[in-house]
């Protein structure tokens, strides 16, 4: 640190000098302020972001059954372990069978809402927004609980609602292996759709109503105005939203761990569950092997990361060139 | 527009007719959306018995209070609440002192090392939480912080925020540069200027990371169920309820009464300050 606080002169790290005289001092000063008011960040954040980041690859490579027993160093054994291990690959592809479900339908359906919603002939729109919104704020953890026995197939109200309507019952929605994923899927997109119709709301808002005006006055149709400016115009948006949202369907711990806790016959574990389950509730923790899927998980996330930051750049051009 | 002659007015009810299709769409899927919630409620109200066997009626035969004295002091979930309101408040605070001081600087001014910092803020923007666990339990046993609401605090103040603190760089980015200029004139110090001028304009910010903040600790699972394992009385409300489903599986009343309880302060957080959680997700997009 003593070496940034030292005044070089080609540093001069300021944009407000107000007089040359006293610039050295100044500057000195100024830039031990700024790394005062960095250092809460930097302790907090490198504690529990980035030293985690880096202390789970040293993890990845040690035999460690338990938080108080000692490490052993086995080199990349765990990581052969985690690659030979079946139900490693079955969690990898639940987890991206998850985002294939959920992803598709918050972005598609939320962007249909979000048109009706956005126009202000709607009367209520406001209360709409509202309503779609709210299951978002809720606990999720709650909200897995409460589902359990929402699809309760004996006394649920749901299964109540399908014998109302003359259906056969006895449908095991959560625990059937068969139907647990897809159950949850469509929980999942009720519990976080209003994200991506804010999103989208947002988005919208940016498009100017002299636009629309100027259309319909060159006789333009709705389905024309939506074809030729509405979706030229939100494409940008489009690419960010979609990144967004496939990045919040890899964080689906809470849900599922409490509406299914992975099961039935782990037909629901996402790796997320996988890495809990052989680190916190094995009987005898395999903590360097969970590191190692862990690190796996992270450089999967990265990767998707990589590519939002990319998309990112790409939109933010095509919206240059649109203005 | 402000004189309606009976034509317009025809022509306006005429134009609005096909939106009352929607509408009513529009409001069945309402009645989906909120309709968990409702039978929470209502299952909340119902006696252990009449749980079972209502099916789909929704009022109560009779009003079971009981059942939220049940959860509150039997299931320990007073206890929850308080753990819960202690970790969300003391962790909004700091993260929001954290991701000002930090963003001020990183917005507004240019030092040695800003790149590096900024761009591994950015690099790390979508951490799951999965992966960074296991150190930091690690971390916290070393640190004796392991069993203790400060070790939450501390975990959750340190996770993430990387979008609060671009938040706020962003917006003190922006502020004109005649700010600080004047009041330097005036004397005023680096601090000075940041506490009496800066903080009191980043208002809007401070509001949305503060409700953002809050939104995320109240409703977080992972990090509090795993830093309660060994003493049950850390629980947060999130954690207490799976705990509790998982001792009285049979008590559906309580549970949803439990649920409530738990549900109930971020709902009406929400419907208060609505603009500012809608404008603090939406800002995601706009930047």
């Amino acid at each position: 640190m003593a070496r940034t606080i030292a005044p070089t002169p080609t540093a001069a790290p300021t944009e407000l000098v107000p007089r040359k005289r006293r610039r050295g001092i100044d500057t000195r000063r100024q830039t031990l302020w700024i790394w005062v008011f960095l250092t809460p960040t930097i302790v907090l954040y490198g504690m529990y972001t980035l030293y985690p980041i880096v202390a789970s690859y040293w993890y990845s490579l040690v035999e460690w059954n338990g938080f108080s027993s000692n490490q052993r160093f086995v080199g990349i054994q765990n990581y052969q372990a985690v690659l030979n291990d079946p139900a490693f690959w079955s969690s990898v592809k639940i987890t991206l069978l998850f985002m294939l479900l959920v992803a598709p339908a918050r972005i598609l359906l939320s962007l249909l809402l979000a048109m009706v919603l956005n126009s202000d002939k709607l009367p209520l729109r406001n209360l709409f927004r509202t309503v779609y919104f709210l299951p978002v704020v809720t606990t999720t953890a709650i909200v897995g609980v409460v589902m359990q026995f929402v699809f309760d197939p004996a006394s649920g109200p749901f299964t109540a609602f399908l014998r109302a309507l003359g259906a056969d019952v006895g449908i095991d929605f959560l625990g059937d292996s068969g139907t647990a994923l897809v159950t949850a899927a469509a929980v999942y997109v009720w519990k976080f759709f209003g994200i991506t119709m804010v999103y989208w709301l947002a988005a919208l808002q940016t498009i100017p109503t002299e636009l629309y005006e100027a259309a319909r006055i060159d006789g333009a149709g709705s389905f024309g105005i939506f074809r030729y400016i509405t979706l030229p115009l939100l494409m940008p948006f489009l690419l960010i939203i979609t990144v967004l949202t496939v990045e919040d369907t890899f964080h689906a711990f809470d849900l599922m761990q409490t509406m299914t806790g992975g099961g039935p016959f782990f037909s629901t574990e996402i790796i997320e569950i996988y890495i809990y389950r052989w680190a916190f509730s094995a009987s005898i923790p395999q903590l360097g092997f969970a590191s190692a899927a862990a690190v796996l998980f992270g450089l999967f996330v990265m990767v998707v990361g990589a590519l939002q930051a990319w998309a990112l750049v790409v939109a933010r051009r095509s919206r240059k060139d649109l203005s | 527009m402000s004189a309606i002659t009976p034509v317009s007015r025809g022509r306006r009810i005429a134009s609005k007719a096909p939106w009352w299709g929607v509408v009513v769409l529009l409001a069945v899927l309402a009645v989906i959306w909120v309709y968990p919630f409702v039978w929470m409620v209502s299952a909340s109200l119902k006696s252990s018995l009449e749980v079972f066997t209502a099916g789909l009626q929704i009022w109560p035969e009779d009003f079971a209070w009981e059942n939220y004295s049940r959860a509150w002091t039997d299931a320990n979930f007073g206890r929850y609440m308080i753990n819960t309101v202690i970790l969300t408040v003391s962790t909004v605070v700091i993260v929001v002192v954290r991701c000002a001081l930090a963003g001020y600087v990183l917005g507004r001014f240019r030092f040695r090392g800003q790149k590096v910092i900024v761009g591994i803020l950015v690099a790390t923007l979508f951490v799951p939480t999965g992966y960074t666990i296991i150190p930091i339990v690690k971390l916290s046993m070393e640190l004796n912080l392991l069993n203790s609401l400060t070790g939450m605090i501390l975990a959750l103040s340190g996770a993430a925020n990387v979008s609060a603190i671009l938040i706020y760089a962003g917006y003190f980015r922006q502020l004109p540069k005649e700010l600080e200029e004047a009041a330097t004139v005036d004397g005023a110090g680096f601090l000075r200027v940041f506490f009496q001028i800066m903080l009191p304009l980043s208002m809007p910010v401070t509001a949305t990371v503060a409700l953002l903040t809050f939104l995320a600790t109240w409703n977080a699972f992972f990090l509090p169920l795993v830093f309660s394992f060994s003493d049950p009385d850390l629980r947060t409300l999130s954690v207490g309820m799976q705990a509790f489903v998982g001792e009285n599986a049979t008590d559906w009343s309580g549970m949803a009464a439990a649920g409530v309880i738990s549900i109930v302060p971020i709902v009406a957080l929400f419907l208060f300050l609505q603009r500012y959680f809608v404008e603090g997700i939406a800002g995601a997009v706009k930047s």
